[in-house]
Protein backbone atom coordinates (compact mmCIF):
# COMPACT_ATOMS: atom_id res chain seq x y z
CA UNK A 1 0.00 0.00 0.00
CA UNK A 2 2.52 2.55 1.13
CA UNK A 3 4.62 2.03 -1.96
CA UNK A 4 6.00 5.53 -1.72
CA UNK A 5 6.84 6.76 1.72
CA UNK A 6 7.43 10.37 0.77
CA UNK A 7 5.97 12.46 3.52
CA UNK A 8 3.99 15.64 3.18
CA UNK A 9 6.70 17.55 4.94
CA UNK A 10 9.12 17.09 2.04
CA UNK A 11 6.90 19.21 -0.17
CA UNK A 12 7.43 22.92 0.32
CA UNK A 13 4.33 24.41 1.95
CA UNK A 14 2.32 26.53 -0.43
CA UNK A 15 0.33 28.24 2.30
CA UNK A 16 1.30 29.98 5.50
CA UNK A 17 0.43 27.97 8.61
CA UNK A 18 -3.21 28.44 9.61
CA UNK A 19 -4.17 30.57 12.56
CA UNK A 20 -7.63 30.96 14.01
CA UNK A 21 -10.49 29.60 11.98
CA UNK A 22 -12.60 30.44 8.96
CA UNK A 23 -15.22 32.87 10.17
CA UNK A 24 -17.34 35.91 9.53
CA UNK A 25 -14.64 38.26 8.20
CA UNK A 26 -13.53 36.05 5.35
CA UNK A 27 -17.09 35.06 4.51
CA UNK A 28 -18.04 38.74 4.38
CA UNK A 29 -15.25 39.38 1.83
CA UNK A 30 -16.39 36.31 -0.10
CA UNK A 31 -19.99 37.48 -0.24
CA UNK A 32 -18.89 40.92 -1.39
CA UNK A 33 -16.86 39.26 -4.16
CA UNK A 34 -19.95 37.27 -5.13
CA UNK A 35 -22.28 40.25 -5.35
CA UNK A 36 -19.81 42.47 -7.24
CA UNK A 37 -18.78 39.80 -9.74
CA UNK A 38 -22.08 39.15 -11.51
CA UNK A 39 -23.60 41.46 -14.07
CA UNK A 40 -27.15 41.16 -12.73
CA UNK A 41 -26.12 43.20 -9.69
CA UNK A 42 -25.06 46.11 -11.87
CA UNK A 43 -28.10 45.95 -14.11
CA UNK A 44 -30.44 45.87 -11.13
CA UNK A 45 -28.75 48.74 -9.33
CA UNK A 46 -28.62 50.77 -12.53
CA UNK A 47 -32.35 50.16 -12.99
CA UNK A 48 -32.92 51.25 -9.39
CA UNK A 49 -31.09 54.53 -9.96
CA UNK A 50 -32.84 55.07 -13.28
CA UNK A 51 -36.40 54.63 -11.99
CA UNK A 52 -35.75 56.53 -8.76
CA UNK A 53 -34.15 59.54 -10.38
CA UNK A 54 -36.15 59.43 -13.62
CA UNK A 55 -39.62 59.12 -12.09
CA UNK A 56 -38.80 61.68 -9.40
CA UNK A 57 -37.61 64.12 -12.06
CA UNK A 58 -40.67 63.46 -14.24
CA UNK A 59 -43.11 64.15 -11.39
CA UNK A 60 -41.20 67.22 -10.22
CA UNK A 61 -40.74 68.63 -13.72
CA UNK A 62 -44.36 67.96 -14.65
CA UNK A 63 -45.63 69.62 -11.49
CA UNK A 64 -43.43 72.68 -12.11
CA UNK A 65 -44.63 72.97 -15.71
CA UNK A 66 -48.26 72.79 -14.56
CA UNK A 67 -47.86 75.00 -11.52
CA UNK A 68 -49.66 78.04 -12.97
CA UNK A 69 -52.79 75.90 -13.51
CA UNK A 70 -52.63 74.35 -10.04
CA UNK A 71 -55.30 75.41 -7.57
CA UNK A 72 -54.36 77.00 -4.27
CA UNK A 73 -55.75 73.99 -2.40
CA UNK A 74 -53.62 71.59 -4.41
CA UNK A 75 -50.60 73.83 -3.95
CA UNK A 76 -51.11 73.74 -0.18
CA UNK A 77 -51.14 69.95 -0.02
CA UNK A 78 -48.35 69.44 -2.57
CA UNK A 79 -45.44 67.64 -0.97
CA UNK A 80 -42.29 68.47 -2.96
CA UNK A 81 -40.09 66.02 -1.04
CA UNK A 82 -42.46 63.12 -1.50
CA UNK A 83 -42.84 63.96 -5.19
CA UNK A 84 -39.08 63.87 -5.76
CA UNK A 85 -38.49 60.52 -4.00
CA UNK A 86 -41.73 58.82 -5.14
CA UNK A 87 -39.86 56.93 -7.86
CA UNK A 88 -37.61 55.39 -5.25
CA UNK A 89 -40.18 54.20 -2.78
CA UNK A 90 -42.87 53.19 -5.28
CA UNK A 91 -40.83 51.60 -8.07
CA UNK A 92 -37.40 51.27 -6.48
CA UNK A 93 -38.80 48.71 -4.07
CA UNK A 94 -39.85 46.55 -7.02
CA UNK A 95 -36.31 46.58 -8.36
CA UNK A 96 -34.58 45.97 -5.03
CA UNK A 97 -36.90 43.02 -4.40
CA UNK A 98 -35.39 41.30 -7.45
CA UNK A 99 -31.83 41.87 -6.25
CA UNK A 100 -32.59 40.90 -2.67
CA UNK A 101 -34.31 37.66 -3.63
CA UNK A 102 -31.54 36.68 -6.02
CA UNK A 103 -28.76 36.98 -3.43
CA UNK A 104 -29.71 33.53 -2.21
CA UNK A 105 -31.99 32.05 -4.87
CA UNK A 106 -29.36 32.50 -7.61
CA UNK A 107 -27.14 30.15 -5.60
CA UNK A 108 -29.90 27.53 -5.68
CA UNK A 109 -30.77 27.96 -9.35
CA UNK A 110 -27.13 27.68 -10.45
CA UNK A 111 -26.17 24.98 -7.95
CA UNK A 112 -23.47 27.27 -6.58
CA UNK A 113 -24.90 26.79 -3.08
CA UNK A 114 -23.40 23.28 -2.95
CA UNK A 115 -19.94 24.58 -3.76
CA UNK A 116 -20.38 27.52 -1.36
CA UNK A 117 -21.39 25.27 1.53
CA UNK A 118 -18.49 22.92 0.88
CA UNK A 119 -16.11 25.88 1.23
CA UNK A 120 -17.97 27.39 4.18
CA UNK A 121 -20.01 24.72 5.96
CA UNK A 122 -21.00 26.99 8.86
CA UNK A 123 -24.28 27.98 7.33
CA UNK A 124 -25.43 30.68 9.70
CA UNK A 125 -22.11 32.49 9.19
CA UNK A 126 -22.71 32.48 5.45
CA UNK A 127 -26.34 33.54 5.83
CA UNK A 128 -25.40 36.44 8.10
CA UNK A 129 -22.61 37.53 5.74
CA UNK A 130 -25.08 37.59 2.86
CA UNK A 131 -27.53 39.70 4.85
CA UNK A 132 -24.83 42.20 5.89
CA UNK A 133 -23.28 42.53 2.43
CA UNK A 134 -26.63 42.95 0.72
CA UNK A 135 -27.86 45.44 3.33
CA UNK A 136 -24.69 47.54 2.95
CA UNK A 137 -24.86 47.56 -0.85
CA UNK A 138 -28.58 48.35 -0.77
CA UNK A 139 -28.36 51.19 1.76
CA UNK A 140 -25.47 52.86 -0.08
CA UNK A 141 -27.20 52.70 -3.46
CA UNK A 142 -30.64 53.71 -2.16
CA UNK A 143 -29.17 56.68 -0.27
CA UNK A 144 -27.39 57.81 -3.42
CA UNK A 145 -30.64 57.38 -5.36
CA UNK A 146 -32.65 59.21 -2.68
CA UNK A 147 -30.37 62.24 -2.50
CA UNK A 148 -29.88 62.58 -6.26
CA UNK A 149 -33.64 62.25 -6.79
CA UNK A 150 -34.32 64.81 -4.04
CA UNK A 151 -31.84 67.45 -5.25
CA UNK A 152 -32.75 67.00 -8.90
CA UNK A 153 -36.45 67.14 -8.08
CA UNK A 154 -36.09 70.30 -5.98
CA UNK A 155 -34.02 71.95 -8.72
CA UNK A 156 -36.82 71.23 -11.19
CA UNK A 157 -39.38 72.57 -8.71
CA UNK A 158 -37.40 75.77 -8.05
CA UNK A 159 -39.65 77.81 -10.34
CA UNK A 160 -42.66 77.06 -8.09
CA UNK A 161 -40.89 78.54 -5.05
CA UNK A 162 -42.52 75.63 -3.20
CA UNK A 163 -39.42 73.45 -3.35
CA UNK A 164 -38.07 71.83 -0.19
CA UNK A 165 -34.66 72.02 1.48
CA UNK A 166 -33.10 69.48 3.80
CA UNK A 167 -33.27 71.90 6.72
CA UNK A 168 -37.07 72.01 6.60
CA UNK A 169 -38.94 69.84 9.11
CA UNK A 170 -39.32 66.13 8.20
CA UNK A 171 -37.51 66.50 4.87
CA UNK A 172 -34.28 64.73 5.84
CA UNK A 173 -36.34 62.01 7.51
CA UNK A 174 -38.34 61.52 4.32
CA UNK A 175 -35.24 61.28 2.10
CA UNK A 176 -33.26 58.92 4.36
CA UNK A 177 -36.41 57.08 5.38
CA UNK A 178 -37.27 56.29 1.74
CA UNK A 179 -33.82 54.79 1.27
CA UNK A 180 -34.16 52.75 4.47
CA UNK A 181 -37.62 51.56 3.51
CA UNK A 182 -36.42 50.34 0.11
CA UNK A 183 -33.42 48.63 1.73
CA UNK A 184 -35.71 46.78 4.14
CA UNK A 185 -37.90 45.76 1.17
CA UNK A 186 -34.78 44.12 -0.27
CA UNK A 187 -34.06 42.30 3.00
CA UNK A 188 -37.71 41.19 3.11
CA UNK A 189 -37.22 39.69 -0.35
CA UNK A 190 -33.91 38.10 0.69
CA UNK A 191 -35.70 36.34 3.54
CA UNK A 192 -38.49 35.22 1.18
CA UNK A 193 -35.77 33.84 -1.10
CA UNK A 194 -34.24 31.91 1.80
CA UNK A 195 -37.62 30.42 2.67
CA UNK A 196 -38.81 29.64 -0.88
CA UNK A 197 -35.40 28.97 -2.54
CA UNK A 198 -36.82 29.94 -5.91
CA UNK A 199 -36.30 33.31 -7.60
CA UNK A 200 -39.67 33.72 -9.27
CA UNK A 201 -41.61 32.42 -6.28
CA UNK A 202 -39.80 34.78 -3.92
CA UNK A 203 -40.24 37.85 -6.12
CA UNK A 204 -43.90 37.12 -6.81
CA UNK A 205 -44.82 36.57 -3.19
CA UNK A 206 -43.02 39.70 -1.99
CA UNK A 207 -44.66 41.83 -4.66
CA UNK A 208 -47.95 40.28 -3.61
CA UNK A 209 -47.37 41.27 0.01
CA UNK A 210 -46.08 44.78 -0.75
CA UNK A 211 -48.40 45.78 -3.62
CA UNK A 212 -51.37 43.49 -4.07
CA UNK A 213 -52.50 43.06 -0.47
CA UNK A 214 -52.63 46.86 0.09
CA UNK A 215 -54.79 47.21 -3.04
CA UNK A 216 -57.12 44.46 -1.86
CA UNK A 217 -57.22 45.98 1.61
CA UNK A 218 -58.60 49.19 0.08
CA UNK A 219 -61.68 47.22 -0.97
CA UNK A 220 -62.54 46.57 2.68
CA UNK A 221 -65.02 48.84 4.49
CA UNK A 222 -63.07 51.97 5.40
CA UNK A 223 -63.28 51.48 9.16
CA UNK A 224 -61.75 48.01 8.76
CA UNK A 225 -59.13 49.40 6.43
CA UNK A 226 -58.13 52.10 8.93
CA UNK A 227 -57.60 49.44 11.61
CA UNK A 228 -55.68 47.24 9.22
CA UNK A 229 -53.54 49.75 7.33
CA UNK A 230 -50.98 50.34 10.07
CA UNK A 231 -50.20 46.62 10.09
CA UNK A 232 -49.50 46.41 6.36
CA UNK A 233 -45.81 46.16 5.43
CA UNK A 234 -45.89 48.91 2.80
CA UNK A 235 -47.43 51.53 5.14
CA UNK A 236 -43.89 52.32 6.31
CA UNK A 237 -42.98 53.80 2.94
CA UNK A 238 -46.02 56.05 2.83
CA UNK A 239 -45.61 57.20 6.44
CA UNK A 240 -41.90 57.95 6.11
CA UNK A 241 -42.08 59.95 2.89
CA UNK A 242 -44.78 62.42 4.00
CA UNK A 243 -43.48 65.86 4.94
CA UNK A 244 -46.46 68.16 4.37
CA UNK A 245 -49.67 68.13 6.36
CA UNK A 246 -50.60 65.96 9.31
CA UNK A 247 -49.66 62.29 9.50
CA UNK A 248 -52.78 60.24 8.67
CA UNK A 249 -54.42 59.62 12.01
CA UNK A 250 -54.80 55.87 11.69
CA UNK A 251 -51.10 55.25 11.07
CA UNK A 252 -48.37 55.04 13.69
CA UNK A 253 -45.62 57.70 13.64
CA UNK A 254 -43.25 57.40 10.65
CA UNK A 255 -40.56 55.54 12.61
CA UNK A 256 -43.19 53.51 14.44
CA UNK A 257 -44.57 52.45 11.09
CA UNK A 258 -41.04 51.66 9.94
CA UNK A 259 -40.56 49.53 13.05
CA UNK A 260 -43.62 47.43 12.16
CA UNK A 261 -42.09 46.62 8.77
CA UNK A 262 -38.65 46.05 10.31
CA UNK A 263 -40.08 43.58 12.82
CA UNK A 264 -41.82 41.63 10.03
CA UNK A 265 -38.54 41.54 8.15
CA UNK A 266 -36.53 40.37 11.15
CA UNK A 267 -39.06 37.59 11.78
CA UNK A 268 -38.81 36.45 8.15
CA UNK A 269 -35.01 36.64 8.27
CA UNK A 270 -34.93 34.45 11.38
CA UNK A 271 -37.32 31.91 9.82
CA UNK A 272 -35.14 31.93 6.68
CA UNK A 273 -32.00 31.40 8.77
CA UNK A 274 -33.47 28.43 10.62
CA UNK A 275 -34.63 26.82 7.38
CA UNK A 276 -31.31 27.56 5.69
CA UNK A 277 -29.45 25.86 8.53
CA UNK A 278 -31.64 22.78 8.72
CA UNK A 279 -32.55 21.99 5.14
CA UNK A 280 -30.46 20.04 2.65
CA UNK A 281 -28.81 22.20 0.04
CA UNK B 1 -20.62 11.46 1.24
CA UNK B 2 -20.57 15.12 0.16
CA UNK B 3 -19.45 17.03 3.22
CA UNK B 4 -22.10 19.28 4.69
CA UNK B 5 -24.28 19.41 1.63
CA UNK B 6 -26.97 17.23 3.01
CA UNK B 7 -27.86 16.16 6.49
CA UNK B 8 -27.46 12.39 6.91
CA UNK B 9 -30.58 10.37 7.75
CA UNK B 10 -28.48 8.42 10.20
CA UNK B 11 -24.89 8.19 11.30
CA UNK B 12 -22.14 10.76 11.17
CA UNK B 13 -19.36 11.74 8.81
CA UNK B 14 -16.07 12.61 10.45
CA UNK B 15 -12.71 13.71 9.11
CA UNK B 16 -9.83 12.99 11.46
CA UNK B 17 -12.50 12.50 14.09
CA UNK B 18 -14.10 15.90 13.51
CA UNK B 19 -17.35 16.94 11.91
CA UNK B 20 -16.73 18.68 8.61
CA UNK B 21 -18.57 21.83 9.69
CA UNK B 22 -16.39 22.20 12.78
CA UNK B 23 -13.05 22.07 10.94
CA UNK B 24 -11.13 25.31 11.47
CA UNK B 25 -10.41 25.71 7.75
CA UNK B 26 -12.40 23.09 5.80
CA UNK B 27 -10.65 23.84 2.51
CA UNK B 28 -7.24 23.24 4.06
CA UNK B 29 -8.32 19.78 5.23
CA UNK B 30 -10.54 18.46 2.45
CA UNK B 31 -10.95 19.33 -1.20
CA UNK B 32 -14.17 17.83 -2.49
CA UNK B 33 -15.47 18.03 -6.04
CA UNK B 34 -18.96 16.62 -6.27
CA UNK B 35 -20.52 18.50 -9.17
CA UNK B 36 -18.31 20.52 -11.50
CA UNK B 37 -21.35 22.36 -12.88
CA UNK B 38 -22.32 23.71 -9.44
CA UNK B 39 -21.04 27.21 -10.21
CA UNK B 40 -22.70 30.53 -11.03
CA UNK B 41 -22.22 30.77 -14.79
CA UNK B 42 -22.23 34.55 -14.75
CA UNK B 43 -19.11 34.75 -12.63
CA UNK B 44 -15.59 34.54 -14.05
CA UNK B 45 -13.41 31.56 -13.16
CA UNK B 46 -11.08 33.86 -11.25
CA UNK B 47 -13.86 35.44 -9.17
CA UNK B 48 -15.48 32.05 -8.57
CA UNK B 49 -12.25 30.75 -7.05
CA UNK B 50 -11.62 34.04 -5.24
CA UNK B 51 -14.93 33.95 -3.40
CA UNK B 52 -14.24 30.37 -2.32
CA UNK B 53 -10.70 31.21 -1.19
CA UNK B 54 -11.85 34.21 0.82
CA UNK B 55 -14.17 32.13 2.99
CA UNK B 56 -11.13 30.24 4.29
CA UNK B 57 -8.83 33.29 4.49
CA UNK B 58 -6.64 31.85 1.74
CA UNK B 59 -4.31 34.33 0.05
CA UNK B 60 -5.47 35.80 -3.26
CA UNK B 61 -2.31 34.56 -5.03
CA UNK B 62 -3.56 30.96 -4.59
CA UNK B 63 -6.30 31.67 -7.14
CA UNK B 64 -3.73 32.45 -9.83
CA UNK B 65 -1.64 29.46 -8.78
CA UNK B 66 -4.42 26.89 -9.04
CA UNK B 67 -5.66 28.36 -12.33
CA UNK B 68 -2.13 27.89 -13.65
CA UNK B 69 -2.01 24.35 -12.25
CA UNK B 70 -5.15 23.24 -14.08
CA UNK B 71 -4.30 25.14 -17.25
CA UNK B 72 -7.10 27.70 -17.11
CA UNK B 73 -4.98 30.87 -16.69
CA UNK B 74 -5.91 32.17 -20.10
CA UNK B 75 -9.65 31.90 -19.52
CA UNK B 76 -9.56 32.95 -15.85
CA UNK B 77 -11.34 36.21 -16.61
CA UNK B 78 -14.01 34.58 -18.77
CA UNK B 79 -17.42 33.81 -17.40
CA UNK B 80 -17.85 30.10 -16.70
CA UNK B 81 -21.16 29.92 -18.59
CA UNK B 82 -19.30 29.09 -21.80
CA UNK B 83 -17.02 26.46 -20.29
CA UNK B 84 -17.00 22.93 -21.70
CA UNK B 85 -17.45 20.00 -19.34
CA UNK B 86 -13.69 19.45 -19.36
CA UNK B 87 -13.01 23.09 -18.47
CA UNK B 88 -15.64 22.99 -15.72
CA UNK B 89 -14.04 19.84 -14.36
CA UNK B 90 -10.66 21.61 -14.32
CA UNK B 91 -12.20 24.60 -12.58
CA UNK B 92 -13.77 22.34 -9.97
CA UNK B 93 -10.45 20.63 -9.35
CA UNK B 94 -8.75 24.03 -9.07
CA UNK B 95 -11.25 24.84 -6.32
CA UNK B 96 -10.39 21.70 -4.38
CA UNK B 97 -6.67 22.55 -4.51
CA UNK B 98 -7.03 26.12 -3.21
CA UNK B 99 -6.47 25.10 0.40
CA UNK B 100 -3.70 22.59 -0.46
CA UNK B 101 -5.57 19.84 1.43
CA UNK B 102 -4.16 16.44 2.39
CA UNK B 103 -7.44 14.76 1.48
CA UNK B 104 -9.12 15.07 -1.89
CA UNK B 105 -12.46 13.64 -2.98
CA UNK B 106 -13.52 13.48 -6.61
CA UNK B 107 -16.90 12.15 -7.68
CA UNK B 108 -16.84 10.62 -11.16
CA UNK B 109 -14.04 12.93 -12.30
CA UNK B 110 -13.66 11.55 -15.81
CA UNK B 111 -17.31 11.22 -16.77
CA UNK B 112 -18.01 12.85 -20.08
CA UNK B 113 -14.43 13.91 -20.74
CA UNK B 114 -12.50 13.55 -23.97
CA UNK B 115 -9.44 11.23 -24.03
CA UNK B 116 -7.07 14.13 -23.49
CA UNK B 117 -9.05 15.28 -20.45
CA UNK B 118 -9.18 11.75 -19.02
CA UNK B 119 -5.41 11.41 -19.37
CA UNK B 120 -4.89 14.78 -17.74
CA UNK B 121 -7.08 13.95 -14.73
CA UNK B 122 -5.49 10.52 -14.37
CA UNK B 123 -2.00 12.02 -14.32
CA UNK B 124 -3.06 14.81 -11.99
CA UNK B 125 -4.57 12.36 -9.50
CA UNK B 126 -1.39 10.29 -9.59
CA UNK B 127 0.74 13.39 -9.07
CA UNK B 128 -1.44 14.54 -6.16
CA UNK B 129 -1.12 11.12 -4.54
CA UNK B 130 2.64 11.10 -5.12
CA UNK B 131 2.79 14.38 -3.21
CA UNK B 132 1.51 12.47 -0.21
CA UNK B 133 -2.19 13.23 -0.41
CA UNK B 134 -5.02 10.79 -0.04
CA UNK B 135 -7.19 10.92 -3.13
CA UNK B 136 -10.66 9.42 -2.94
CA UNK B 137 -12.25 8.78 -6.31
CA UNK B 138 -15.74 7.42 -6.74
CA UNK B 139 -16.43 6.00 -10.14
CA UNK B 140 -18.28 3.38 -12.12
CA UNK B 141 -15.57 3.16 -14.76
CA UNK B 142 -13.93 -0.14 -13.85
CA UNK B 143 -11.14 -0.19 -16.39
CA UNK B 144 -10.22 3.40 -15.57
CA UNK B 145 -9.98 2.66 -11.87
CA UNK B 146 -8.14 -0.59 -12.43
CA UNK B 147 -5.30 1.45 -13.89
CA UNK B 148 -5.23 4.26 -11.35
CA UNK B 149 -6.43 3.15 -7.92
CA UNK B 150 -4.26 1.40 -5.32
CA UNK B 151 -6.92 0.78 -2.77
CA UNK B 152 -10.59 -0.06 -3.12
CA UNK B 153 -13.58 0.54 -0.95
CA UNK B 154 -16.79 -1.03 -2.17
CA UNK B 155 -20.03 0.09 -0.63
CA UNK B 156 -23.37 -1.40 -1.54
CA UNK B 157 -26.69 -0.47 0.03
CA UNK B 158 -24.93 1.17 2.94
CA UNK B 159 -22.82 -1.91 3.64
CA UNK B 160 -19.05 -1.95 3.37
CA UNK B 161 -18.43 -4.85 0.97
CA UNK B 162 -14.67 -4.52 0.58
CA UNK B 163 -11.83 -2.38 1.89
CA UNK B 164 -8.52 -3.69 0.56
CA UNK B 165 -5.82 -3.10 -2.03
CA UNK B 166 -6.60 -3.50 -5.70
CA UNK B 167 -4.40 -6.63 -5.94
CA UNK B 168 -6.06 -8.28 -2.95
CA UNK B 169 -9.47 -7.50 -4.32
CA UNK B 170 -8.76 -9.11 -7.67
CA UNK B 171 -6.86 -12.06 -6.21
CA UNK B 172 -9.83 -12.78 -3.96
CA UNK B 173 -12.00 -13.33 -6.98
CA UNK B 174 -12.29 -16.85 -8.36
CA UNK B 175 -12.18 -15.64 -11.91
CA UNK B 176 -8.61 -16.79 -12.55
CA UNK B 177 -8.12 -17.58 -16.25
CA UNK B 178 -5.48 -19.08 -18.50
CA UNK B 179 -4.73 -17.57 -21.87
CA UNK B 180 -3.49 -19.92 -24.59
CA UNK B 181 -2.33 -19.27 -28.14
CA UNK B 182 -2.27 -22.26 -30.43
CA UNK B 183 -2.52 -23.05 -34.16
CA UNK B 184 -5.18 -25.67 -33.31
CA UNK B 185 -7.66 -23.76 -31.16
CA UNK B 186 -10.73 -25.83 -32.05
CA UNK B 187 -8.96 -29.04 -31.04
CA UNK B 188 -7.82 -27.60 -27.74
CA UNK B 189 -11.23 -26.09 -27.01
CA UNK B 190 -12.80 -29.54 -27.32
CA UNK B 191 -10.15 -31.12 -25.10
CA UNK B 192 -10.52 -28.42 -22.44
CA UNK B 193 -14.28 -28.87 -22.39
CA UNK B 194 -13.88 -32.65 -21.95
CA UNK B 195 -11.56 -32.05 -18.99
CA UNK B 196 -14.18 -29.89 -17.25
CA UNK B 197 -12.80 -26.47 -18.16
CA UNK B 198 -14.73 -23.68 -19.81
CA UNK B 199 -13.67 -21.78 -22.86
CA UNK B 200 -14.55 -18.17 -22.09
CA UNK B 201 -13.43 -16.66 -25.38
CA UNK B 202 -11.94 -18.03 -28.59
CA UNK B 203 -11.96 -21.65 -29.70
CA UNK B 204 -12.81 -20.87 -33.30
CA UNK B 205 -10.55 -21.16 -36.32
CA UNK B 206 -6.99 -19.88 -36.24
CA UNK B 207 -6.42 -16.21 -36.98
CA UNK B 208 -4.32 -14.55 -39.65
CA UNK B 209 -1.03 -15.18 -37.84
CA UNK B 210 -1.81 -18.88 -37.74
CA UNK B 211 -2.66 -18.81 -34.05
CA UNK B 212 -5.98 -18.87 -32.25
CA UNK B 213 -6.30 -17.44 -28.79
CA UNK B 214 -8.33 -19.10 -26.07
CA UNK B 215 -9.20 -17.87 -22.62
CA UNK B 216 -9.86 -20.84 -20.38
CA UNK B 217 -11.56 -20.76 -17.00
CA UNK B 218 -11.89 -23.43 -14.33
CA UNK B 219 -8.44 -24.93 -14.91
CA UNK B 220 -5.00 -23.83 -13.79
CA UNK B 221 -2.18 -23.24 -16.28
CA UNK B 222 -0.46 -26.59 -15.58
CA UNK B 223 -3.67 -28.50 -16.32
CA UNK B 224 -4.14 -26.71 -19.61
CA UNK B 225 -0.52 -27.42 -20.58
CA UNK B 226 -0.95 -31.13 -19.75
CA UNK B 227 -4.16 -31.39 -21.74
CA UNK B 228 -2.44 -29.82 -24.74
CA UNK B 229 0.47 -32.25 -24.45
CA UNK B 230 -1.82 -35.30 -24.18
CA UNK B 231 -3.76 -34.22 -27.27
CA UNK B 232 -0.66 -33.28 -29.24
CA UNK B 233 -1.70 -29.64 -29.51
CA UNK B 234 1.19 -27.24 -30.01
CA UNK B 235 1.16 -24.22 -27.73
CA UNK B 236 2.72 -20.89 -28.66
CA UNK B 237 1.69 -19.08 -25.52
CA UNK B 238 0.44 -20.04 -22.07
CA UNK B 239 -0.25 -17.18 -19.66
CA UNK B 240 -2.02 -16.91 -16.32
CA UNK B 241 -4.54 -14.14 -16.74
CA UNK B 242 -5.57 -12.18 -13.74
CA UNK B 243 -9.25 -11.41 -13.49
CA UNK B 244 -10.32 -7.95 -14.45
CA UNK B 245 -11.55 -5.56 -11.79
CA UNK B 246 -14.91 -5.65 -13.52
CA UNK B 247 -15.15 -9.43 -13.24
CA UNK B 248 -14.10 -9.34 -9.60
CA UNK B 249 -16.55 -6.55 -8.86
CA UNK B 250 -19.44 -8.33 -10.53
CA UNK B 251 -18.66 -11.49 -8.60
CA UNK B 252 -18.60 -9.60 -5.30
CA UNK B 253 -21.84 -7.75 -5.93
CA UNK B 254 -23.54 -10.85 -7.30
CA UNK B 255 -22.82 -12.47 -3.92
CA UNK B 256 -24.38 -9.55 -2.15
CA UNK B 257 -27.48 -9.84 -4.36
CA UNK B 258 -27.86 -13.50 -3.40
CA UNK B 259 -27.36 -12.65 0.24
CA UNK B 260 -30.02 -9.95 0.07
CA UNK B 261 -32.44 -12.28 -1.64
CA UNK B 262 -32.13 -14.82 1.20
CA UNK B 263 -32.07 -12.30 3.99
CA UNK B 264 -34.34 -9.37 4.53
CA UNK B 265 -34.58 -7.48 1.28
CA UNK B 266 -34.56 -3.71 1.52
CA UNK B 267 -37.62 -1.92 0.27
CA UNK B 268 -37.52 -1.55 -3.52
CA UNK B 269 -36.27 1.79 -4.70
CA UNK B 270 -34.71 2.61 -1.36
CA UNK B 271 -31.51 4.48 -2.10
CA UNK B 272 -28.24 3.21 -0.75
CA UNK B 273 -27.03 5.22 2.21
CA UNK B 274 -23.28 5.20 1.91
CA UNK B 275 -21.37 6.30 4.95
CA UNK B 276 -17.76 7.15 4.71
CA UNK B 277 -15.36 7.85 7.54
CA UNK B 278 -12.10 9.05 6.10
CA UNK B 279 -9.18 8.86 8.46
CA UNK B 280 -6.36 11.21 7.58
CA UNK B 281 -3.69 9.15 5.88
CA UNK B 282 -1.86 11.99 4.22
CA UNK B 283 1.57 10.87 5.33
CA UNK B 284 1.41 7.89 2.98
CA UNK B 285 1.32 8.16 -0.73
CA UNK B 286 -1.80 6.22 -1.28
CA UNK B 287 -4.49 6.25 -3.84
CA UNK B 288 -7.87 4.99 -3.12
CA UNK B 289 -10.61 4.19 -5.52
CA UNK B 290 -14.01 3.93 -4.09
CA UNK B 291 -16.51 1.80 -5.88
CA UNK B 292 -20.14 2.22 -5.32
CA UNK B 293 -22.52 -0.55 -6.00
CA UNK B 294 -25.64 1.34 -6.88
CA UNK B 295 -27.66 -1.79 -6.27
CA UNK B 296 -30.25 -3.36 -8.49
CA UNK B 297 -27.80 -5.66 -10.25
Amino acid sequence: MAATTQTRETRPPVLPPPTGRAGFGGTLRSEFTKIRSVRSTYWTLLALLAVSIGIGAAISGGTAANWSHTSAADRATFDPTQASVAGLFYLGQLVIVVLGAMVLTAEYSTGMIRTSLTAMPRRIVMYAAKVVVFACVAIVVTLIAAFIAFFLGQALLASTHDNATLSQPNVLRAVIGSALYVTVCGLFAFAAGAILRHTAAAITSVIGLLFVIPILAHLLPSSWYQDLERWLPDAAGRALSVTVGPQPGHLFSPWGQFSVFAVYTVILLVVGAVLFRNRDA
Amino acid sequence: MPPERTHPDAGTVTIDGKQYASLAYPMREVGALIDAKAVHGGRSAYNHLLCLAQTNNLPRRRVGEVLELVGLSEVGRKRTKGFSLGMSQRLGIAGTLLGDPALLMFDEPVNGLDPEGILWIRNLMKALAAEGRTVFVSSHLMSEMEHTADHLIVIGRGQLLADCTMDEFIARSSGQTVRVATPQPDLLAKAVAEAGGTVITGGDAAGADGNGALTVGGLVAAQVGDIAFEHGVRLHELTVGRASLEAAFMELTADSVEYRAEGQPPAPGQPPAPELAAQGQGQYAQRQGQYRNEGGI
